[in-house]
């Protein structure tokens, strides 16, 4: 029998991108996807099932549908498109129901995979240069998504422990860029004027989009445990990615830099969420190597990531969005009566 | 008029291939061009060569230095340098880190305090210098993954923050912690005794009630200060500069331990220091001017 994977947030960026990927593995027999809103891509066979944001529905699908592995892919990294309350339901309590459920006794799922992110290292002056994934943060976590994600992976750790016959892996991703997503890092470079904060020249470290799905499809078919950093290669200072995109640097103040900042976020001309204020001062490298053993490293280096961007960037600029091609229609009811991925245990179908 | 045809085919050809781009093979690793040269620790070639240029005559001209023993230096491989620390603001890493690029074409970089990192532009330019934040871990990579020549001042800030009646006196080695980072490393240290900072800016008092509200490690006031008013911070006394570079000390321990016995590690940080200290006196024994060795 083939694989049969959940996917949580089929609505978003990397719920989508991820079904897609799966879709071609003929080793995946089934693909069943989760999400708030209809999802956004075509998609050939992956079933949708609508569902609340902290899925509390989830226990219900896990076991009726039999899924052998979970990729949770639904975790809110960039806090300036959600509001505090609704990132603390999203990350925590929907983790929290979605390792619920992949622990009920006699549950079919044997891999969980979270999608985490660089950010729970935090950025401060004390901080080594590379971070390997044993080395915890060296500062306090002060902003939501930060505190958030370490309570998530708290879950996950745990989940981790009870469950020594689950095969558990999180992999924290480094600041994505790519051709199509959407990152307060992307849009501040995507416009003429981008912040920086004035006396520092951080170095960054990015990872590509492609690299990222690339990376989950690797752990998903490969069952690799364990927990693990994924970034490009390389580091660069931020003044040069901002001149690699031809966009200026609007320095803000080293003292009070969010009070200033805000007007100008509320006026559009700038995206600055607090993790950002932190990550312009002293930057961020994480340690790859531990992720290179199991045999998979990024294609795109650090600098051929801002490169990729730019490049799609520029295209985007002389040919505009392209336009939506794809609606999807279906409702939660038809799914559980008619699709073939609902295993009838008793032996009636 | 065949070959500009076929030169034509060609030209025509490229371009075709720079539009419509080939899928890639999926190994290959995709890079892109870089428009600095500033790499992982912040360190920038082109910008130290810059400092070196500004720094040259400073060098050559006003401390005089000179050179004992620097063929002890290895010219390939990790090695921990440590020296004694210096003058209120330290006169001691630029010379160094200046006369090791300059002699045997090798970059150095500097372990420091997180303090520099805070900093705002002073951090930045520090970095670039090929400044780093002293942290244990960072230590390691430079000298056992990349080979590349550290210096350490053991002493800290309590070196340089010393008043001039303490000159030559070697406060405390930390904890040792520069004798781990080279036995984690599997590097030898090779201490340098430098004679001449201490008297390019004398500190007379310090001023802690100040230090504490504009947050740096001490606040010093300097002979230079007291002769020259505020441009007394960044203008030193043209005091002649001698540095030793005494024999490499190596530990017979493996290398990448997580912890080594504390006993040999004091014993060890010890024994330095003191061969540090006597070879200050001694070098101090020999010196007829503080201005011209």
């Amino acid at each position: 029998m083939g694989r049969r994977v959940l996917i949580t947030g089929l609505d978003t960026f990397w719920g989508g991108r991820m079904a897609q990927a799966l879709e071609s593995d003929p080793e995946v027999e089934m693909i069943l996807g989760m999400g708030t809103r209809e999802p956004s891509v075509a998609l050939e066979r992956t079933e949708f099932v609508r569902a609340d944001q902290t899925y509390s529905i989830l226990s219900r699908i896990v076991r009726a549908t039999q899924v052998d592995t979970i990729v949770h892919t639904f975790l809110v990294v960039d806090s300036s498109r959600t509001s505090g309350r609704a990132l603390h339901e999203i990350n925590v309590i929907g983790t929290m129901n979605l390792l619920a459920a992949a622990g009920q006794t006699g549950s079919p799922v044997r891999q969980v995979v979270v999608k985490s992110s660089t950010l729970v290292y935090g950025s401060a002056s004390t901080d080594p240069v590379w971070f390997r994934e044993e080395m915890s943060r060296t500062s306090p976590a002060r902003t939501r998504v930060e505190r958030s994600l370490l309570e998530v992976e708290g879950l996950v750790r745990d989940f981790a422990e009870d469950n020594p016959a689950t095969v558990v892996t999180v992999l924290r991703f480094a600041n994505v860029l790519g051709t199509d997503i959407v990152t307060p890092i992307s849009s501040n470079l995507s416009r003429s004027l981008c912040p920086s904060v004035a006396g520092y020249d951080p170095l960054l470290q990015f990872v590509e989009e492609d690299d990222v799905v690339r990376c989950l499809e690797h752990v998903t078919r490969h069952r690799v445990p364990g927990l693990y950093n994924v970034a490009g290669a390389g580091k660069l200072p931020w003044s040069e990615v901002s001149e690699m995109c031809g966009t200026r640097l609007l320095p803000l103040p080293p003292v009070a830099t969010l009070s200033v900042a805000a007007p100008l976020v509320r006026l559009g001309l700038i995206d600055f969420p607090p993790e950002l204020g932190d990550i312009l001062r002293y930057g961020r490298g994480v340690d790859t190597s531990r992720l290179t053993k199991t045999g998979f490293t990024c294609r795109y280096t650090s600098a051929g990531t801002v490169e990729n961007f730019i490049r799609a960037l520029r295209l985007r600029r002389s040919v505009g969005k392209p336009p939506a091609s794809y609606t999807y229609e279906q409702d939660i009811e038809q799914f559980f009566r008619h699709s073939s991925a609902i295993v009838h245990i008793s032996g009636d179908a | 008029m065949t070959s500009m045809a076929t030169g034509k085919e060609t030209a025509q050809r490229e371009q075709r291939a720079s539009l419509v781009p080939l899928p890639r093979p999926a190994d290959e690793t995709i890079d892109g061009d870089r428009l600095s040269d500033v790499d992982e620790w912040g360190r920038s070639e082109h910008i130290r060569n810059l400092a070196r240029r500004l720094y040259g005559p400073l060098y050559k001209h006003w401390f005089r230095v000179e050179w004992e023993g620097l063929e002890k230096i290895p010219k390939t491989g990790g090695a921990l340098l440590v020296a004694n620390h210096a003058g209120a603001i330290p006169s001691d890493a630029p010379v160094i880190m200046h006369g090791i690029e300059e002699e045997l074409g090798r970059p150095v970089y500097g372990l420091a305090d997180y303090f520099f990192r805070e900093a705002p532009w002073v951090g930045t330019m520090w970095a670039r210098a090929g400044g780093v934040p002293a942290h244990p871990d960072n230590a390691r990579r430079i000298l056992r993954d990349q080979g590349q020549l550290v210096l350490v001042f053991p002493e800290g800030t309590k070196g340089p923050s010393k008043t001039y009646t303490d000159r030559y006196r070697l406060r405390r080695f930390g904890r040792g912690g520069f004798i781990e980072i080279a036995m984690r490393a599997g590097v030898p240290v090779i201490p340098i005794a430098v004679v001449g900072a201490e008297e390019s800016m004398p500190i007379l008092f310090r001023v802690p009630r100040l230090a504490k509200l504009i947050g740096v490690p001490y606040f010093p006031v300097t002979a230079n200060m007291m002769l020259f008013g505020p441009l007394g911070l960044g203008l030193y006394f043209p005091a002649k500069f001698k540095l030793r570079v005494l024999d490499p000390v190596t530990f017979n321990v493996p290398p990448a331990q997580e912890r080594y016995s504390k006993s040999r590690v004091m014993e060890e940080a010890e024994t330095i220091r003191m061969h540090l200290q006597e070879t200050l006196y001694e070098m101090l024994r020999e010196r007829r001017s503080v201005w011209f060795g």
